[in-house]
């Protein structure tokens, strides 16, 4: 398959898209490693001039550093450890024969489909607003007094939001693993005598390994830079900034650039931190 | 039209050397068949020909054009692969019009070529059918059909018939004989079927480790083997060897004889041993005699009908003028 | 699956995955119902479920004082463009990989979904600088770029998985026959993979389509898409409930009815083609 003809249109074929993203990653880079070490105002001054690594060490010394650090990791955690756990026992059951499986999957996918801004905000105003949200009802309905979701339990509605919009996907590539299994291989461990538990254990979570990883790569990826979620709910008060948001701020909204990009360089140190991570055990799964 | 030479021609992998430095020539409306091991580059080779591989030294002349850099849609070469890797989402008759398609031949010539190709191949009922819906054997008549249209300067088999069973398989090979006897264009063909390899072939070309151990027709090879591993290599049930003394006594490392050319006995011969197995085919029966005072088990052939059995004393004596003999490196003496 | 299960354990069963199902769904459900209530019946308590007058102005009233039509063209030319710019992109350089590959291949390929990994809001000063400077802020096409950037890697990621079921082998028989690269690309692979280019071009369209970074920071009245429409309603207090249900079904609607009509090429999709 691979003659020098093949292997020249190969990578000439390729050029585009390598170049590409290429620019897209060099040149903002660059840009912001170059405002990371200015102090760089727009709209009081602009360009003030090299100020070496001030802007590194006021970022990781300011107040909301290390907070936001830890928010982002209880996002990411949370929604990982929310949506594989709840996946599996869903993609168990919807691997089980039921009267209505397609309806009941469309069902279950639905929340993938609804843009972050959408859901976040129907979230935040009909469900967990504490006078008229729906949870407030149920919360009363038992005699509870209903939560101020917003401002007194932040992160678990961000969390619960997030693991809504992303439950969906984990489910389905669970699934979609779990259709694959075997299921001669489950029988003759039936006929071994192993329990319903310990074929799970021992036969399908191995089995599920790869599909697990493909979730956790794929959701961290997208879980470390959510953005929308957290601008429409609560705007990054109550603890619930991230890096991400941190970040946002210090660039927009107090429009210090220079100090924005330095946090950009840890953000950006900190997702290489988990993608050469994540990377290893995909390269190693990539190859099965 | 035809021609095919390959001169010193080399294939890399990485830095394995899968074919050494090689010459063959191949001549107009030869039937070529590859045979020899499983891994020794009978694929390669071909693919190199086929130009799907680059060589990585020496070169390859079809008609006397060098060849060597020309890409595989310009040698005006055709190919049947294993897989028959036919295009799922075309009908029959588009699969055998695309070569011409992509030849750029109007619509008329089209239809009337593909039309003779399945006539010839009797798939002309078959012809609004996908690949997905057709048997094995109709498969691989499209992968021919396929190859065919174009009218190109050789025809490249890898393997084709091994994914058949085995009726089909003595259909189709008869298919192939008479189309190559029809078309008289080259054909080169890999196999590791010994009989295919006999009966079609006007040259057999031996291969092992990415060399070749001997070329010639198939009576050539039977009868004279160049070397101790074409001689095992070709022929069904395979060549006695002997290695000893009772070499020794014909000046040789080692001798071998084929089983058709040993006579058995009840009475008398020149070793005597007797039976483990025999395996009555009806036709033929092979016995495998034992306790003969050679280290190796002995296989002979006998007629369809003979009377022996598992436990037998039999006599078996060679025939002299059909004893090879070879030297400590395997070289026919 | 093919064991007989008995009827009472798949009646169980049923009943516990519609339920689950329909509460994962509630939320949407509850969003449409919504919107057909006056304002008032939307903060009723207790809680309104079908019984209520039903009623479209609402959504007359979210087109009139938000000019829907035009965020939804500005949302189906951007996720539209981007997804088909990157295919255009993608698939040559995802038909280099899964058949010419070579030792870098799964390298490039990791290093293409670590690019997905870059921060946006690390770069997102120099990104606006440079919009401005190109006169490219507030524009679609500046957006067809950015998301077409963005959504690249998973692109080819997915075609990659796509064309690597192709077997070679019939590639190889097209360029025996004669193709040049380009028929080779146009007749065979292409049709081959169309499954697999549909459910590509779906997800993408969704990711793109629910974008709400990049969008909502680079597009001020004239780009806008959908989620700039609804990132508008953002401070409602209770009374507002109807017109917000009413706007954001306007916004989620063109997907889930895409969804519902496109569901196998999405169930596949959806798995990134990372899962067989
Ligand atoms: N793309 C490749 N990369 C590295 N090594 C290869 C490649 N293709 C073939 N080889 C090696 O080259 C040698 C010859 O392979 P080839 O496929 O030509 O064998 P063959 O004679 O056709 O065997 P078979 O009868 O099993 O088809 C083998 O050892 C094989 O492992
Ligand atoms: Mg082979």
């Amino acid at each position: 398959m691979a003659t020098q003809h093949s292997r020249s249109a190969a990578r000439f074929m390729m050029a585009p898209a390598v170049m590409l993203l290429l620019a897209w990653m060099l040149v903002p880079l660059i840009m912001t490693l170059y405002f990371s070490f200015k102090k760089y105002l727009p709209l009081r001054g602009g360009d003030l001039g090299w100020v070496g690594f001030d802007n590194y060490v006021r970022f990781v010394s300011s107040s909301s550093f290390w907070p936001s650090v830890t928010t982002t990791l209880i996002i990411v955690g949370g929604v990982l450890a929310i949506t594989l756990i709840l996946g599996t026992l869903l993609a168990l059951l919807l691997d089980q024969p039921i009267w209505g499986q397609g309806v009941v999957r469309i069902l279950v996918i639905a929340p993938f489909f609804v843009m972050p801004t959408v859901s976040a905000l129907v979230w935040k105003n009909m469900f967990m607003d504490p006078n008229y949200g729906l949870l407030s009802y149920l919360w009363e309905f038992f005699g509870a007094e209903p939560l101020q979701w917003m401002s007194h339990a932040s992160l678990t509605s961000i969390i619960t939001i997030v693991s809504w919009q992303w439950l969906p996907f984990a489910t389905l590539i669970l699934l979609t693993a779990i259709q694959s299994l075997d299921h001669e291989q489950l029988e003759a461990s039936e006929m071994d005598g192993a329990t319903a538990l310990k074929r799970f254990w021992y036969i399908v979570l191995p089995h599920l390994s790869r599909a697990i990883t493909v979730v956790l790569l794929i959701q961290t990826i997208f879980l470390l830079s959510i953005f929308a979620e957290i601008f429409v709910t609560t705007a990054g008060a109550f603890g619930s900034k991230t890096l991400t948001y941190l970040i946002f701020q210090r660039v927009l909204e107090s429009q210090n650039v220079g100090l924005g990009s330095a946090g950009g360089v840890y953000a950006i140190i900190l997702a290489n931190i988990v993608a050469i991570f994540l990377m290893r055990i995909v390269g190693k799964n990539l190859d099965k | 039209m035809g021609r095919i030479v390959l001169e010193k021609v080399t294939k890399k992998f990485e830095h394995v050397e899968v074919i050494q430095p090689l010459d063959l020539t191949i001549e107009e409306g030869e039937f070529v068949v590859f045979v020899g091991p499983s891994g020794c580059g009978k694929s390669t080779l071909l693919r190199l020909i086929a130009g799907l591989e680059d060589v990585s030294s020496g070169d390859i002349y079809i008609d006397d054009q060098n060849a060597t850099d020309l890409p595989p849609a310009q040698r005006r070469l055709a190919m049947v692969f294993q897989s028959y890797a036919l295009y799922p989402h075309m009908s029959v008759r588009k699969n055998i019009a695309f070569p011409l398609k992509m030849a750029k031949l109007d619509q008329a010539e089209i239809d009337r070529r593909v039309a003779a190709a399945a006539e010839v191949l009797s798939l002309t009922d078959y012809l609004d059918r996908r690949p997905g819906q057709l048997s094995g054997g109709q498969r691989q008549r499209v992968a021919i059909g396929r190859a065919i249209v174009r009218e190109p300067s050789a025809f490249l088999f890898d393997e084709p018939l091994s994914n058949l069973d085995a009726a089909l398989r003595v259909g189709m090979r008869l298919e192939i004989s008479e189309l190559h006897a029809r078309l008289k264009t080259t054909m080169i063909y890999v196999t590791h079927d010994q009989v295919e390899a006999m009966t079609m072939a006007d040259k057999i070309v031996v291969l092992q480790g990415g060399v070749i151990e001997q070329v010639g027709s198939p009576l050539e090879l039977y009868r004279n083997p160049r070397n101790r591993f074409v001689a095992g290599f070709i022929g069904s049930p395979k060549m006695n060897f002997i290695e000893g003394p009772e070499a020794a006594k014909y000046d040789a490392h080692c001798i071998g004889i084929r089983p058709e050319h040993i006579g058995v006995s009840e009475t008398k011969g020149e070793w005597k041993g007797s039976i483990s197995v025999s395996e009555h085919l009806g036709s033929d029966t092979f016995f495998h005699v034992h306790d003969t005072g050679l280290a190796e088990t002995i296989t002979v052939r006998a007629g369809g009908e003979v009377a022996f059995k598992h436990g037998d004393t039999v006599y078996l004596s060679p025939r002299p003028e059909m004893i090879h003999k070879f030297d400590a490196e395997g070289l026919r003496l | 699956m093919a064991r007989a299960v008995s009827f009472n354990r798949k009646t169980f069963n049923t009943v516990l995955a519609w339920s689950i199902g329909l509460l994962i769904f509630f939320p949407i459900l509850w969003t449409i119902l919504t919107s057909f209530k006056t304002e008032g019946q939307a903060i009723a308590d207790p809680p309104l479920f079908l019984m209520f007058d039903w009623t479209l102005e609402n959504y007359a009233i979210v087109q009139e004082r938000s000019d829907y039509l035009r965020f939804l063209t500005n949302s189906v030319i951007i996720a539209g463009g981007s997804t088909l710019l990157g295919i255009f992109v993608a698939v040559p350089a995802a038909w280099s990989m899964a058949f010419v590959p070579s030792k870098r291949t799964k390298d490039i390929l990791l290093w293409m979904l670590s690019t997905k990994m870059l921060p946006a809001v690390g770069v997102l000063y120099p990104i606006y600088l440079i919009f401005i400077e190109l006169g490219l802020l507030d524009t679609k096409i500046g957006l067809v770029v950015v998301l077409m950037l963005i959504n690249l890697p998973i692109i080819v990621w997915m075609l990659y998985t796509y064309f690597k079921e192709i077997p070679s082998e019939i590639l190889e028989a097209a360029r025996m026959d004669g193709a040049s690269l380009r028929s080779e690309i146009l007749y065979v692979l292409t049709p081959m993979a169309i499954p697999g280019i549909a459910s590509t071009i779906l997800l993408n369209f969704i990711l793109a389509w629910n974008e709400a970074f990049w969008t909502l920071n680079l597009t001020a009245a004239q780009a806008a898409p959908l989620t700039a429409f609804i990132a508008s309603y953002s401070s409602p207090e209770g009374l507002f409930y109807a017109k917000l249900s009413a706007a954001s079904t306007m916004a989620i609607a063109p997907i889930l009815i895409l969804g519902w009509f496109s569901q196998k090429q999405l169930v596949r999709g959806l798995t990134f083609g990372a899962v067989k």
